[in-house]
């Protein structure tokens, strides 16, 4: 269309509405076109994939899956994969929290820069993260040439998967909280300290009570992140079988096996498993937040 | 006297928000700070809180020097402008904290504290609402629990941001009796900040007249309103008319008629100010010739807006008895102050 | 309501605050970026030119780069399509969408991979089927393409999404309501408010894209010179011994996530209001 002086327009229709700014008139375009290429490309791409998956394991029957659970091979990677990944989330909880109040509460020279690498974890590729870390921690590493006089052997063993998933894991948790602490109304603190708070009670009662939400989501990414976790975690995990064979890798060990079932049966337990753990934490954080939040208004 | 602020400055990176200001409130006084946004009120009441530290100046209370005691230790009740309740707290749990926080040997008992709770929830008239949550109440009802939390620690000082600033006005006025009948009732010190003229002259024993920093005027509401000592304070708590006139000796002579003149001014040609009620209005004169532009009725009054021949527009106000009655929209009428204002 | 200001930590505890920060975040993720270039170089600049010019390693470049290329703006069409019928709409069942949208952040890459082979494997549903008609998806370059759209398919929604809730449809519907079309609203009006926000999440999903080693890793088959990305090959020298070549490889991708995270920062420094206000990964 081009623009003229007097717009050659219909006259408008008798009963003639003009259209709302509702969401529910459909006034914009595009709904089923976007709906369409949404729900197809879902389908395509994320949910025919996972019927696979769901499906396979039932080959040989609801025995064939159980045998391939109680396996304990796949029983120890599952334990190895879901401890050190709440292990290392666990403590990112306190890192991570102490990261972003340092970021948001204070100033000081080079804060930009240590606010840009939090991220880098998740920018740097797993495999990158996997080598450098395996060859600090090594026996003849930087660090792991330090520690094996003490006796402490990182690499190869379940520590330095942990150590891995702290890597991976603690950029989750500071860029949860670091926008509420960044946020948190200045006066409730204040309010605080006029009733009477020490400092520490303030942080203790007063904010971190408001931050828990924001802790149980970033505990969850993490978790979530570290229980899959693959490239950063194989280098320097030595993948002993039964000890640091972590779940992900036994899904390859049994792929490469041409044991479809097992490594589908692997994959859909961590699934269930994982998100048994979500739902959960994502319940504790609904009944959080409804208590500040208020149903009633 | 219970609280003398002397000479207390304060500035910011880049502004003076406060210059040389001197005040002081007397035991169980409800004072009022009154300024337009910006003038530094609000940085005053932080002050007295303990939450900045001024650049220089005192500030002392009941003989002791605030200045060296921390907010925590001041004892002072804070009524933040947004209430800053603790939202994952009951409204018991607000209330509570102040005492709950107490180290050891000063901390009530549960009990004692309990039943401190519950009557301050009663002083608020809030008994059942103990156990909800802040994001649970209305505007009004939070305000009240910001108020009984400052009131739990029994402070020394009540201090009040714009305590009915995020209200309608219809809760406002209720809670505006409210808040002075619980000042009676408690007996509290207790300073105020507004920008709301009629709400600072309605509720304050005296009232604090701040502007950009400095103390224009104090005094009691009747005595600033009667006795403005600026043309600032007068422009603030009121509509104000302006003309030119020459003053002298107590008199400021008008085109064809003088009026008398309460002025802080040297005799010549002034500025003046009236009051649309210290005003009459004739179709004959003398006075300042204009037209009617709007006959409306304001409450027990009736106000006129009278257009000049040179643009100005006065306000005038006039019992609905009065001959302004008979007064219509385009009528050409003559406004002539009864008494006016001039200052230096 | 408003904020703190941060100032400068005084007392002794927020310095051992501070310290503590720093010093963890120095160990934890600045000592791993260090010994990467560090490995890369160590026998000067010879080597490591010479482990770059290894033509398997460049057709792990130019393979990466292809997966990119194809993946990356696959994932910005669905990601503008997404967020458009979720931010502009209401229809039943948005929660599941929402939930199946977030999905892949929180599966294995491992599985990502995996579901590929029970797909389109020699086991799979259609592997007979494919190896009838002699189309190869898994150990070639479709499945490599799969495996990375499965991984990054969320990035470039979940960067728009809260930002169009955010803006709301007011500026949409008054352009309708003045007589614009279909595709003169998105281009007019919807894509200059979001385009920072479509940036960033491209952004994202590209250094992903490029990075990603477990789902690749699964349906790749592991073929030099013919389906290893970069960080295949990484894994393949490193277990080689071959530690100045997986370096000098891993310098390339570090190159790469730090020329992400400076763009990414200048973005948000730039633009912070135009992205997301509350941004989660």
């Amino acid at each position: 269309m081009t623009s003229s002086a007097t717009p050659a327009r219909a006259p408008v229709p008798e009963g003639f509405k003009p259209p709302k700014a509702s969401l529910h008139t459909r006034v914009l375009p595009g709904f089923k076109w976007s709906l369409g290429v949404t729900l197809t490309y879902l389908s395509l791409i994320v949910l025919i994939p996972l019927a696979a998956l769901a499906a396979r394991p039932w080959e040989h029957g609801l025995q064939g899956f159980l045998f391939n659970l109680t396996d304990g091979r796949v029983l120890s990677a599952l334990r190895l994969s879901f401890s050190v990944a709440a292990a290392a989330a666990f403590l990112n909880l306190f890192i991570g929290l102490a990261i972003a109040w340092v970021l948001t509460r204070y100033e000081f020279p080079g804060k930009r820069l240590m606010d840009a690498l939090v991220d880098l974890p998740f920018a740097l590729p797993t495999a990158v993260a996997g080598i450098a870390l395996t060859a600090l921690y090594a026996p003849n590493g930087w660090i792991g040439s330090l520690l094996t006089p003490l006796g402490i052997k990182v690499a190869y063993t379940p520590l330095g998967i942990f150590i891995a998933l702290v890597f991976v894991g603690l950029p989750f948790i500071v860029r949860s909280v670091q926008p509420v602490l960044a946020e948190f109304d200045a006066e409730v603190e204040e309010a605080a300290r006029t009733l009477g708070a020490t400092p520490i009670q303030t942080a203790i009662r007063v904010i971190l009570p408001g931050l828990t939400p924001a802790l149980i989501s970033g505990f969850s990414l993490s978790l979530a992140r570290a229980v899959g976790e693959y490239g950063s975690v194989i280098f320097i995990a030595g993948n002993k079988q039964n000890v640091t064979e972590i779940a992900p890798l036994l899904i390859i060990i049994k792929l490469q096996e041409f044991d479809y079932a097992g490594a589908a049966s692997v994959a859909l337990i961590m699934l269930m498993m994982s998100f048994g753990v979500l739902i959960v934490l994502n319940m504790i954080q609904l009944w959080i937040s409804s208590r500040g939040q208020g149903a009633a208004k | 006297m219970s609280l003398i602020v002397q000479n207390v400055s304060k500035s910011f990176t880049n502004f003076a928000a406060l210059h040389e200001v001197s005040f002081e409130a007397r035991p169980r006084e409800f004072l009022a700070l009154l300024g337009p946004s910006g003038s530094g009120k609000t940085t005053l009441l932080r002050l007295l809180a303990g939450l900045d530290q001024p650049n220089s100046g005192s500030i002392t209370f009941e003989g002791e020097d605030f200045l060296q005691l921390n907010a925590r230790e001041r004892r002072v009740g804070m009524v933040f402008q947004s209430y800053a309740l603790f939202r994952h707290m009951t409204v018991a749990q607000n209330i509570a904290f102040g005492l709950d926080v107490r180290p050891g040997k000063e901390r009530p008992s549960k009990a004692d504290i309990k039943a401190k709770v519950e009557s301050l929830l009663s002083l608020i008239q809030m008994e059942d609402f103990g156990k909800r949550f802040p994001t649970q109440l209305s505007g009004g009802q939070r305000q009240r629990v910001a108020l009984a939390r400052a009131l739990a620690i029994s402070p020394r000082l009540l201090l009040l941001d714009e305590p009915f600033g995020a209200l309608d006005a219809l809760v406002r006025k209720d809670l505006r009796r409210w808040l002075r009948k619980i000042h009676d009732e408690t007996g509290v010190t207790t300073v105020f900040v507004t920008h709301d003229q009629e709400e600072a002259l309605d509720l304050a024993d005296r009232v604090v007249v701040l502007k950009d920093g400095e103390i224009e005027q104090i005094g009691e509401p009747l005595e600033l309103y009667r006795q403005p000592r600026t043309a600032f304070v007068f422009d603030f708590l009121g509509h104000a008319n302006i003309a030119q006139g020459a003053l002298s000796g107590g008199k400021v002579a008008f085109d064809g008629f003088s009026v008398p003149a309460a002025s802080s001014a040297a005799d010549g040609q002034v500025t003046v100010r009236f009051r649309p009620f210290d005003s009459e209005v004739s179709r004959t004169g003398p006075g300042f010739a204009g037209k009617v532009l709007s006959v409306l009725p304001a409450g027990a009054n009736l106000r006129l807006e009278v257009r000049l021949s040179d643009g100005t527009v006065y306000e005038t106000q006039h019992a609905h008895s009065s001959d302004a009655s008979t007064l219509h929209a385009g009528d050409d009428v003559f406004v002539r102050p009864t008494k006016v204002y001039a200052f230096a | 309501m408003s904020a703190r200001a941060p100032t400068l930590p005084k007392t002794a505890g927020a310095i051992g605050l501070t310290a503590t920060a720093i010093l963890w975040l120095g160990l934890i993720i600045v000592l791993p970026l260090v010994v990467v270039i560090f490995e890369a170089v160590k026998e000067g600049p010879s080597p490591y030119l010479a482990a770059l010019a290894q033509p398997d390693t460049i057709s792990a470049i130019q393979l990466t780069l292809l997966v990119a290329a194809i993946a990356v703006p696959l994932n910005a069409i669905f990601g503008l399509a997404a967020a458009w019928c979720i931010t502009r709409f209401e229809f039943k069942g948005k929660g599941i969408l929402l939930t199946i949208l977030d999905l892949p952040f929180t599966i294995s890459p491992v599985i990502s991979g995996l579901v590929w082979i029970l797909l389109f494997g020699a086991n799979g549903w259609f592997g007979g089927w494919l190896r009838e008609n002699d189309i190869k998806i898994v150990f070639a370059l479709p499945g490599l393409v799969l495996a990375t759209v499965l991984v990054t398919l969320p990035f470039v929604a979940r960067e728009l999404i809260p930002l169009m809730i955010d803006q709301g449809t007011d500026e949409e519907v008054a352009a309708v309501t003045l007589g614009a079309r279909g595709w003169d609203v998105f281009f007019r009006i919807t894509l200059p408010n979001i385009k920072w926000a479509l940036l960033y999440g491209v952004l994202l999903c590209t250094a992903r894209a490029m990075g990603e080693f477990g789902a690749v890793s699964v349906v790749s088959g592991h073929i030099r010179g013919l389906t290893n990305t970069l960080p295949l090959q990484i894994e393949i020298l490193h277990y080689q011994y071959e530690s100045v070549a997986a370096f000098a490889c891993a310098s390339i991708l570090t190159g790469l996530a730090l020329i992400t995270l400076v763009l990414k920062t200048l973005l948000e420094w730039r633009f912070a209001g135009e992205l997301a206000a509350h941004r989660r990964h």
